[in-house]
């Protein structure tokens, strides 16, 4: 059943390692306005192949237009897409916060404690806090800090593993063979 | 992310001669092929030029007037021969200028190369004289596109450039080389690609799918093809054929699908889209089942896709994987080249007639011929038209004549009218609609198939977008025949103007200059018809010139052309008048 409602995909595309490509990619998405919610490129399980993780908010029906677009691309070796439920997902958030607080108000410290966040450096002026988990979850932790002041906030993109197999290496292996 | 240059695998096997990168490119050329190659010399690309010097007798540089005329003649070679059109230009402007015939072939799948200097490495991103980034600029109208920086890259780059150029859907590359790499020394040798791991050209026919296509074409009571350039560019046309006579089942054509099976053929039915043939376009609204092979549903074929055959079962024959489901939905798509394809299919198919509903494709002929056709070749006022025009030239050539058309009305004049008995002989902008395209891309089809006659067919105002290239013309002695047909306005537009704009006609009335002198000033003979009774003399002498030869046409000034599928509408609500 493909749905044409519209909901949070998960753009995983293997690649050949290319300057360039991320441009010809981003070009697929901004010619048809689709806002890109994030994009995390890093290297993959297989040596020499890259892989994008792009979460856009689409329709399945566009979507599927979108990977036939990405895939005509001569160094894009796969994409796959999937909704959030079927996959396993993890977003990191930085907040960088004074230190005095850290002794001052003892609210912080539960909070960092409950949220199971992680302090990642402590010095005189600020500490950073870390914590990786669903958008949600970052934002819930941003909403608690917020009132105590943060000094600078970021969040990754999303990055993910399938809940299913990814039949990648066996596609090259194929490819290899032909 | 750890960013890898390019990845040139060390060779021990072939031998290896130690020249320079600029060297490599001309050699490179001559290894793929290439005799005939158009562009403009400029600061950055130099050293390529010095080698072309040097190479001459073994491949011809052709010095066009602007670099956008070097594309476009690029495309023309390619679209008449299919072997792979090459372009050259220099940094900074030079390669922006190859940009509009870059996205031309990009959308109609043409196979180009165009190779671009670039400022010395050192100087990138320095807002050097001359550079641009021109890898970036072209990144969304190439199929591929790469900067070199190093000499011993160029070899590796070429050989992929001129692959990915010419397999599966065809499409243009763009290699853009820096000044230094060019200057560099390194051991050359050549070897062809044949494969790129993360690229698959052409998927594999599933032999299921076509037998599912086959069972739907063989129960059909009213089946319609649709073909278009793919089954060109995948040299299908017998088999296309094939399949046309053993089922017996009408067949029309897209723009650049035209030439494929002769005009003159009893089940080729015409043209579809927004100024195709009556029947086509109406009974794409009645068909049960249709068969669209190497075709991409563009807009202008389908009017409104939310009543475009609803009531057919739909086939889909084609190589991009990416065509499939975009803009109709398809109840059987069949990847692969359309050759292979079809080839599958033949066998498979029943012998049919369908006589009953190739009957109402004559009846609905008779009523085009009636409302439009008699009056646009038989005209009974005393002002020119376009088509009796393409009847004079049809005559004088036999049908055997490649028509290159720019773009607007005498566009779509030329593809409803010229008689097309010779495949890849429509050779004309369709998917970019570039004004401008005719006159270089008549001079680059010429070069390429010296022994055909190539007529270039322009409005006034196409004509003027690209009118130096007279001077290419004159300086390569390449012997075109120059037609415009001049109604003093830019007639498509002034069209639309009549018909959706209140006759408000904004800017689209052409204050023109004396044609005639202007090809005269490049020693190309010409002539000017306003009579009725000039005009088949003066079609014979133009086609019996053995050199290029200048004709202006004037013409009604305000006819339209029709039918007419007004933008958005049902390819069955097509206008008569």
């Amino acid at each position: 059943m493909i749905t044409e409602e519209k909901q949070l995909y998960t753009v995983s595309i293997y690649t050949e390692n290319n300057i360039g490509l991320l441009n010809r990619i981003s070009a697929i998405f901004q010619r048809r306005h689709i806002n890109i919610e994030s994009l995390n490129t890093s290297p993959s399980e297989i040596e020499g192949v890259s892989k994008f993780t792009i979460v856009v908010n689409m329709d399945e029906v566009n979507i599927k237009k979108i990977i036939g677009q990405i895939e005509k691309q001569v160094e894009v070796i796969k994409a796959y897409y999937h909704s959030l439920d079927e996959i396993i997902y993890q977003i990191a958030g930085l907040f960088k916060i004074k230190s005095e607080l850290l002794f001052e108000e003892r609210q912080i410290q539960n909070i960092i404690k409950e949220s199971n966040s992680r302090i990642v450096t402590v010095n005189k002026e600020f500490f950073v806090l870390e914590k990786s988990g669903k958008k949600e979850e970052i934002m819930e932790l941003y909403n608690q800090l917020a009132p105590f002041g943060i000094m600078q906030y970021t969040r990754s993109g999303l990055i993910a593993v399938t809940k299913e197999e990814m039949k990648i290496s066996s596609l090259l292996e194929a490819i290899k063979n032909n | 992310m750890e960013t890898q240059t390019i990845n040139t695998p060390k060779k021990a096997t072939k031998t290896t001669e130690r020249i320079s990168g600029s060297e490599a490119i001309v050699r490179c050329l001559i290894e793929e092929g290439v005799d005939i190659l158009y562009g403009y010399p400029g600061g950055a690309i130099m050293p390529v030029y010095d080698e072309l010097y040097k190479y001459q007798d073994k491949i011809h540089h052709v010095l066009t007037r602007h670099e956008q005329g070097a594309t476009h003649s690029a495309q023309g070679y390619a679209r008449i021969s299919g072997k792979v059109g090459v372009a050259m230009a220099t940094s900074g402007p030079g390669a922006t200028n190859l940009i509009t015939g870059i996205a031309d072939a990009q959308i109609d799948s043409t196979p180009m190369v165009c190779i671009t200097g670039q400022v010395p490495s050192h100087l990138l991103g320095s807002d050097a004289f001359q550079e641009t980034d021109i890898v970036g600029i072209s990144t969304p109208v190439t199929k591929w596109n790469c900067q070199v920086t190093r000499a011993e890259d160029i070899p590796s780059v070429i050989a992929k450039a001129f692959y990915i150029a010419k397999s599966g859907r065809p499409g243009p590359v763009l290699v853009d080389i820096t000044k230094d790499a060019q200057f560099a020394e390194f051991d050359f040798s050549y070897e062809k690609c044949t494969k790129i791991r993360s690229y698959n050209p052409v998927p594999d026919t599933d032999i299921a799918k076509v037998e599912a296509a086959a069972k739907l074409i063989n129960a059909a009571k009213k089946p319609l093809i649709v073909w278009g350039q793919g089954v060109i560019l995948g040299k299908a046309e017998e088999q296309l054929k094939a399949v046309v006579e053993k089922a017996g089942i009408p067949a029309a054509w897209t723009i650049l699908g035209a030439s494929a099976i002769p005009t003159s053929h009893p089940l080729n039915v015409g043209m579809v889209g927004m100024h195709g043939n009556y029947a086509p376009n109406m009974l794409t609204n009645q068909c049960d089942v249709l068969i669209a092979i190497g075709m991409r549903f563009d807009d202008r074929v389908t009017g409104s896709l939310n009543t475009y055959a609803k009531q057919a079962k739909i086939i889909h024959f084609e190589i991009d994987p990416a065509e499939i489901d975009k803009n109709v939905k398809t109840d059987v798509a069949v990847l692969g080249d359309a050759k292979t394809s079809l080839d599958l299919l033949l066998p498979l198919l029943n012998e049919t007639s369908h006589s009953d509903w190739h009957q109402k494709f004559k009846d609905l002929y008779a009523i085009e011929y009636e409302k439009v056709i008699k009056n646009d070749l038989y005209p009974t006022k005393e002002g020119l038209t376009m088509a009796e025009v393409l009847k004079e030239i049809n005559i004088q050539s036999k049908g055997e004549a490649a028509i290159v058309s720019d773009v607007g009305q005498h566009q779509m004049i030329a593809c409803r009218y010229a008689d097309f008995n010779v495949s890849k002989s429509n050779i004309t902008s369709g998917g970019l609609g570039t004004m401008g395209f005719g006159l270089p891309a008549a001079i680059g089809a010429k070069m390429a198939a010296p022994h055909r006659e190539v007529v270039s067919i322009s409005g006034d105002g196409g004509y003027q977008m690209t009118i130096q290239e007279l001077g290419t013309i004159f300086q390569q002695k390449a012997a075109v025949k120059v037609v415009v047909l001049n109604n003093d306005f830019l007639g498509m537009v002034r069209q639309w103007q009549q018909l959706f704009f209140d006759k408000r006609y904004a800017s689209t009335e052409m204050v023109n200059p004396n044609f005639v002198a202007i090809a005269e000033g490049y020693y190309i003979k010409a002539k000017k018809v306003t009579k009725r009774e000039e005009l088949a003399p003066a079609v014979k002498e133009m086609m019996e010139s053995k050199e290029a030869y200048f004709l202006e046409v004037c013409v009604e000034k305000e006819d339209n052309v029709f039918p007419m599928i007004p933008s958005g509408a049902s390819v069955s609500d097509i206008r008569l008048e």
